[in-house]
C-alpha cells in the first residue's frame, strides 16, 4: 500500500509505532501528486518546503496527537501567513496575508503539515469549480466531470490521494456536495461551531469550515482540532466541543432517523434515490428506526439563499477595490473609474452576477420585497427542521439530486446551476449540521453521496450514524484509477 | 420583465462594476430569470412571521476596552497596489 | 414673507475609550499614518469585528443623560457605499434599532427654557482619513488611523428654531458629554463634528420647507455664522419666487460661505442591512441601572445647586456648570474660602482669562483652589488689598508658588501702620504742592490723583482705604 493512501488514523498509527514519519508521508504525497496534479488540478499553490510551516509546538513528543505530522490541505479561501491566498480569483491573485485564520492555527498547534491551498470557485460562489480564475478542477472519478463545488479542490485532493484530508468551507453545500460527487467524507458543522476569522467571507450568517476526509474516523479528527470558541469571530459559540471520536461506536439501536419526503422529487436520479433508499434499509437493520417526516418550506430554500447569500456577498466583496490589497487596473481616469475597471476585471462572470443580485435585492425598494422576505421564509425553513428534530435524532436525504455533471454543462446557465444546490441548501439556512457520506456509485461509476443531517450541537448524533453505516460498507475505501 | 436594463445600469454603480454593453444584456437577461424564479417566495404568506438574521441565539459578545498593539506598518501596506510615504495612495478624489 | 427657520442637527461624538471599537487598536490621535492599524481595521479578507464594550456602556450614559429610552435590543447595520477611507466598503452602524431613542435636552433660549428632542442616538465606526495632493498632484493619500475610532451619532428633532439655538444646542450637548466624560468634545481636532439640516416655512405653516444639509462647521462660531448664512440663503432664495434645492452644502470657514457638494455620483444608496458578523446587543435593566448611579450631577442640575446653595447670580451659576473641572474647583476653593461670590468672582474674572489660550486647561492649572483659597483669606484679613491680590495670582499663576511665599518673597504685606502711610502721604503732599494747591481750590477730581501717587510711593502695599482717610484728614 503506499503511504498517500493512508487516512489520518492509519498515519498517525503508523507514526506513532515508529514505522514511518512524517518526512517519509510528505515525500510519498509528492510523488502523487507529481503524477496526478497535471490532470485533477486541486491545488491553487502547494508549498515546496511545508516543514516551515510547522509550529514548534509539533516537535515536541508529548504533545503529539493524532494529527500531528499529518499532511493536510486548505482550501484557499482561508487565510495562511505567508501564504498566497487567491480564493480562486484574479482580485486576490497576488495576496499575501500575515496572519493565520483560527483554523489554521489551531492544525499548526496540533503539529499538522499544511500541504497546500486548493482551488475552489472564485469566492466559493459556485457548485462545480469552474468559476475559479486558476482553471476548473476535474473530478478524479471521471476527468470530464465537474468534482463539485465550490471546495472541488478539497474534495479531488482527498479523492485523488494528494493529500490526507482537507479543509473546505461551505455556505450553501460547498463541502457536503464536492464530498459527494468525489466520494469522500464532508461535513459542514453547526454554524458557530468553528471559527470564521480568516476565512474570506462570502454569506457571512451560512459560511461554516469543516473537514473533507476519507472516512468519519478522520472527520471527527480533524473536527475535534477546529473547533472551539474565538473570542475573535462574535458568532462562533461558548459550548464547549466535545471528544467527537466518541461518537464513533458503530451502534444505531434505537436511534430515529427521519426521511423527508421532499427531498425524494422528480428528476432526481434514479440511482441516487436508490442507493439511499438502500442505505436507509441498511440501518434500520441495524436497529434504527426509519420514519417519514416533512420539510414542508423544502422548495422555497434556493430562492431564499440566493437572495441572502448574494445580498450579504454584495456587501463582504465591496472590500475588494483596489486600495489596500488585490488587483488595480492600470491606467484608470480617475477614483470612479479605478473603481469601476478594477472590479470589472478583477472578478469572474458569477462573482459579478452575485454581487448585482446582491446589490439589487437590497437597494431602495426592494429591500422588503427580497431581502426582509427571505429573511422571513428563512424562519419558517429553520421552524420545520426544529418541527422535525422534536421526534427524530437526524434526517437522511441524498446530497445531491444527480452525481457529478459534465464540465460546461451548466456553466452558462446560473439558474440549473443554483437548482442543483436543492438539498444541501436548507442544512444552512437552518445552521444545523450536515454530513456526506459515500453510499454508492451511479451506471457510470460516479459516486453518489448520502446526507446525514442534525440537531444544532449535535454532530455526534451524525457522526455516529454515518460511522456505524460506515462499518458496514466498503464505498469509502474505492478510489479512483488515475 | 422584473428587472430592465435601465435597473442593471443603477446598480452595476452602485456596485462600482462597469458592464459593456454585452454583459449589460446578459446580465439582464440572467437577473430576470433568477428574480423571476425568486418570486416563488411571493406564495408564502409571512405577514406575522419574524425575520432571522442569525440563526444561532448567543449572548453578548464584547470584548473589555483593551489596547494591544497594531502590526508593523510595513506589514499594512505590503499588499497595497499603490503606496508613498506610509499612505495608500490612490487616484485623486474629486 | 415672515419665516420660521426649522433646524435638526445631527452630531457625531468621538468616545474617549482607549481602543477601538471593533479591534484592540489604539485610539489616539495622530501618529504616523496607518500606524494604529491591523488586519480588522484595514478590512482585510476574512477578519472580523468584535464589540467593545466600554462604547456600549459610553453610549447607555450618555442615553440616560439626554433622557433617552435604552433599547433592550439594538442591532448593527452596515451602510455600504465606496470611498477610499472606507476600508470595508461599508461602514458598520445602526439603523433599524438603535441603542438609544425619544429624549431631549434642555436650552436656555433668551432666558426660557427650551426643551429639545433627541431622535436617536446610535454607535458606529469612524472612517479614516483622505489626504489630498498638491496642486496638480493627480493622487490623494489614505491615512486609515482613525477607522474603527468609536462614533456616536447624536440626531435631534427639527426643535431647533434659529442658529443661536442651534450653537446652544451643540455647546450644551458638549457640556453633557464631557460631564459624563465620554467625550473630549474638542471640535477643531474634530472628536465633536456636526451636521445640520435647515428648512424655512413661512410662518403658520404645519408643512415643512425642503431642507439642505450643512456639514463642516468645526466650532460653536462656525455653526452659528454658517446656519445664518443659510438661512439668509434661503430666505433670499424664497423671496425672489426660487426653489430650495435638497443637496448638501460645505461650509467654507475662511471665506465665510457654504457650497454645495454636488457630485457627478448618483443619489446615495445605502443598502442598510443587518450586519451578520455582530450579534443583537440585549441590555438589561441591570446594566441600565449599573449605568445610570455612575452618572455624575449633570450641567443642569448642578446649576440650579449653586444658585440655590451659594446664592449665585444666574450667569455666574451658568458659567462655573459649563465643565465638570470649573465646577469642581469653585467647589474645592469654596470649600476653604467661604466665600462664593468672591470665589465665583476671581474665579470668572482673572482664572478664565488667564486659562483662555494655556493648553494646560483647568486640570493643570497652576493655581490650585487652595492657592486661591489662601489668597482671598488673605484679603478678607487685610492682609493684601484687593490691587496686589491681582499681582499675586498673575505671579501664582506665572510661578505656581503659593500666596504666601510670594507675599513674603516680593514683600507685598499691606502697610496698616498709620504712622508710615502719614508719612508717605505728607511726602506725596510735598511732592506735589501744586495739585494739592488745585484741590484746595475746589477741583476735587484731584483726590484720586493723589491718592494714586500714595499708593505708588508705599508700591502698591498700602492700604487703599487707610491712604483715602488719611489723605482726607491732611488735607
Amino acid at each position: 500500500m503506499n503511504l498517500y493512501e493512508l487516512t489520518i488514523h492509519e498515519a498517525s498509527d503508523e507514526m506513532r509505532r515508529g514505522r514511518i514519519t512524517s518526512g517519509d508521508l510528505m515525500e510519498s504525497l509528492k510523488q502523487r501528486i507529481s503524477e496526478v496534479e497535471e490532470r485533477v488540478h486541486a491545488y491553487v499553490t502547494i508549498l515546496d518546503r511545508p516543514e516551515e510551516t510547522k509550529s514548534p509546538s509539533s516537535d515536541r513528543q508529548e504533545e503529539q496527537g493524532p494529527l500531528s505530522g499529518i499532511p493536510v490541505a486548505v482550501k484557499d479561501n482561508m487565510t495562511t501567513r505567508g501564504i498566497r491566498t487567491t480564493c480562486s480569483s484574479k482580485m486576490l491573485s497576488n495576496f499575501i496575508p500575515h496572519y493565520d485564520a483560527t483554523v489554521v492555527d489551531r492544525l499548526r498547534q496540533n503539529g499538522v503539515v499544511i500541504l497546500g491551498k486548493t482551488n475552489m470557485d472564485e469566492f466559493a460562489m459556485g457548485s462545480s469549480t469552474e468559476t475559479s480564475y486558476m482553471g476548473a478542477t476535474r473530478n478524479p472519478w471521471n476527468l470530464e466531470r465537474i468534482p463539485g463545488g465550490s471546495s472541488g479542490g478539497s474534495a479531488a485532493a482527498v479523492a485523488a490521494d494528494e493529500c490526507i484530508a482537507a479543509l473546505g468551507s461551505d455556505t450553501g453545500g460547498s463541502i457536503r456536495q464536492p464530498a459527494a460527487h468525489c466520494g469522500v467524507v464532508g461535513m459542514k458543522p453547526t454554524y458557530g461551531r468553528v471559527s470564521r476569522y480568516g476565512l474570506v467571507a462570502f454569506a457571512s450568517s451560512l459560511d461554516q469550515i469543516g473537514p473533507i476526509t476519507k472516512d468519519v474516523t478522520d472527520c471527527a479528527l480533524l473536527l475535534n482540532a477546529i473547533s472551539g470558541h474565538d473570542p475573535r469571530d462574535s458568532t462562533s459559540v461558548k459550548v464547549p466541543a466535545p471528544d467527537f471520536t466518541s461518537a464513533l461506536t458503530g451502534e444505531v439501536r434505537g436511534l430515529t432517523i427521519g426521511v423527508p419526503a421532499e427531498y425524494f422529487v422528480e428528476g432526481m436520479q434514479p440511482e441516487v434515490e436508490d442507493a439511499v433508499r438502500t442505505a436507509l434499509s441498511l440501518l434500520e437493520e441495524r436497529g434504527a428506526v426509519i420514519k417519514e417526516v416533512s420539510l414542508p418550506h423544502t422548495g422555497y430554500a434556493i430562492a431564499t439563499y440566493y437572495i441572502l447569500a448574494t445580498a450579504e456577498a454584495s456587501s463582504n466583496l465591496a472590500r475588494y477595490d483596489g486600495v489596500k490589497y488585490g488587483y488595480r487596473t492600470e491606467n484608470a481616469s480617475d477614483l470612479m473609474d479605478m473603481y469601476m475597471q478594477t472590479r470589472a476585471q478583477g472578478f469572474g462572470p458569477e462573482v459579478k452576477r452575485r454581487i448585482m443580485l446582491g446589490t439589487y435585492v437590497l437597494s431602495a425598494g426592494y429591500y422588503d420585497a427580497y431581502y426582509r422576505k427571505a429573511q422571513q421564509v428563512r424562519t419558517l425553513i429553520k421552524n420545520d427542521f426544529d418541527q422535525a428534530f422534536q421526534t427524530c435524532d437526524v434526517l437522511i436525504t441524498p446530497t445531491s439530486p444527480t452525481t457529478a455533471f459534465r464540465i460546461g454543462e451548466k456553466i452558462n446557465d446560473p439558474l440549473q446551476m443554483y437548482l442543483s444546490d436543492i438539498f444541501t441548501i436548507s442544512v444552512n439556512l437552518a445552521g444545523i449540521p450536515g454530513i456526506s457520506v459515500p453510499c454508492g456509485f451511479d451506471n457510470s461509476g460516479l459516486p453518489i453521496g448520502l446526507q446525514i443531517m442534525g440537531r444544532h450541537f449535535n454532530e455526534k448524533a451524525i457522526l455516529r450514524s454515518a460511522y456505524a453505516y460506515e462499518q458496514q460498507t466498503d464505498w469509502h475505501r474505492k478510489r479512483p484509477v488515475l | 420583465m422584473k428587472i430592465t436594463k435601465q435597473e442593471v445600469e443603477h446598480v452595476s454603480l452602485l456596485a462600482r462594476l462597469h458592464l459593456s454593453d454585452q454583459d449589460k444584456e446578459l446580465m439582464t437577461s440572467h437577473l430576470d430569470a433568477i428574480l423571476t424564479y425568486m418570486d416563488k417566495l411571493n406564495e408564502l404568506d409571512t405577514k406575522d412571521v419574524e425575520p432571522t438574521s442569525h440563526v444561532i441565539e448567543v449572548e453578548n459578545v464584547v470584548r473589555e476596552d483593551q489596547v494591544r498593539d497594531s502590526i508593523p506598518v510595513e506589514d499594512a501596506l505590503a499588499n497595497a497596489p499603490d503606496k508613498e510615504n506610509d499612505f495608500f495612495k490612490v487616484p485623486r478624489i474629486l | 414673507m415672515e419665516f420660521e427657520t426649522i433646524i435638526g442637527l445631527e452630531v457625531h461624538a468621538q468616545l474617549k475609550t482607549r481602543a477601538k471599537i471593533f479591534c484592540t487598536c489604539s485610539t489616539e490621535f495622530g501618529g504616523s499614518p496607518n500606524h494604529h492599524t491591523c488586519p480588522v481595521c484595514l478590512g482585510m479578507p476574512g477578519v472580523l469585528p468584535v464589540l467593545n464594550i466600554e462604547v456600549v456602556n459610553f453610549a447607555i450614559r450618555t442615553g440616560l443623560a439626554l433622557n433617552c429610552k435604552i433599547n433592550p435590543l439594538s442591532r448593527f447595520a452596515r451602510k455600504n457605499y465606496f470611498y477610499p477611507d472606507l476600508p470595508k466598503g461599508y461602514q458598520i452602524s445602526q439603523y433599524e434599532l438603535p441603542l438609544c431613542e425619544h429624549g431631549y435636552l434642555t436650552i436656555d433660549a433668551n432666558g426660557t427654557e427650551r426643551r429639545i428632542g433627541i431622535t436617536r442616538i446610535h454607535m458606529e465606526e469612524d472612517a479614516g482619513k483622505n489626504i489630498h495632493g498638491e496642486q496638480g498632484d493627480p493622487c490623494s493619500y489614505v491615512d486609515l488611523n482613525r477607522t474603527g475610532v468609536p462614533l456616536m451619532e447624536i440626531v435631534s428633532e427639527p426643535d431647533i428654531r434659529s442658529p443661536e439655538e442651534a450653537a446652544a444646542y451643540v455647546r450644551k450637548l458638549r457640556s453633557i458629554l464631557r460631564y459624563i466624560d465620554v467625550c473630549d468634545g474638542n471640535m477643531e481636532e474634530g472628536s465633536l463634528r456636526c451636521d445640520a439640516n435647515i428648512s424655512l416655512r413661512p410662518a403658520g405653516r404645519k408643512a415643512y420647507g425642503i431642507r439642505t444639509e450643512t456639514k463642516n462647521m468645526n466650532s460653536f462660531k462656525h455653526v452659528q455664522k454658517a446656519l445664518e448664512y443659510e438661512v439668509k440663503r434661503q430666505a433670499r432664495i424664497i423671496g425672489q419666487g426660487g426653489a430650495i434645492v435638497q443637496e448638501t452644502r460645505l461650509w467654507d470657514a475662511d471665506r465665510g460661505i457654504s457650497v454645495s457638494m454636488r457630485s457627478k455620483e448618483e443619489a446615495h444608496d445605502y443598502r442598510y442591512f443587518p450586519d451578520p458578523d455582530l450579534l443583537p446587543l440585549h441590555v438589561d435593566r441591570a446594566w441600565i441601572e449599573q449605568m445610570r448611579s455612575a452618572l455624575p450631577e449633570l450641567p443642569d442640575e448642578k446649576m440650579k445647586r449653586f444658585m440655590r446653595d451659594y446664592d449665585l447670580p444666574l450667569y455666574d451659576a451658568e458659567v462655573l456648570t459649563v465643565s465638570r473641572e470649573l465646577a469642581d474647583y469653585f467647589e474645592a476653593c469654596n470649600s476653604m474660602a467661604h466665600s462664593p461670590k468672591t470665589v465665583s468672582n476671581w474665579i470668572m474674572g482673572e482664572l478664565l482669562r488667564e486659562l483662555k489660550g494655556d493648553e494646560r486647561g483647568i486640570r493643570n492649572c497652576p493655581v490650585t483652589p487652595e492657592m486661591l483659597a489662601g489668597m482671598i483669606r488673605m484679603i478678607e484679613e487685610k492682609t493684601i488689598s484687593g490691587k496686589i491680590a491681582k499681582t499675586v495670582f498673575e505671579e501664582m499663576y506665572r510661578s505656581g508658588k503659593p500666596p504666601d511665599q510670594i507675599v513674603k518673597e516680593k514683600n507685598l504685606i499691606q502697610v496698616t501702620d498709620e504712622a508710615e502711610i502719614i508719612r508717605i502721604i505728607d511726602q506725596v503732599l510735598a511732592e506735589y504742592a501744586s495739585q494739592v494747591e488745585s484741590y484746595r481750590s475746589g477741583q476735587e477730581k484731584v483726590f484720586g490723583f493723589l491718592v494714586g501717587q500714595g499708593m505708588k510711593a508705599s508700591r502698591g502695599k498700602a492700604s487703599p482705604a487707610l491712604v483715602n482717610q488719611i489723605l482726607k484728614q491732611r488735607l
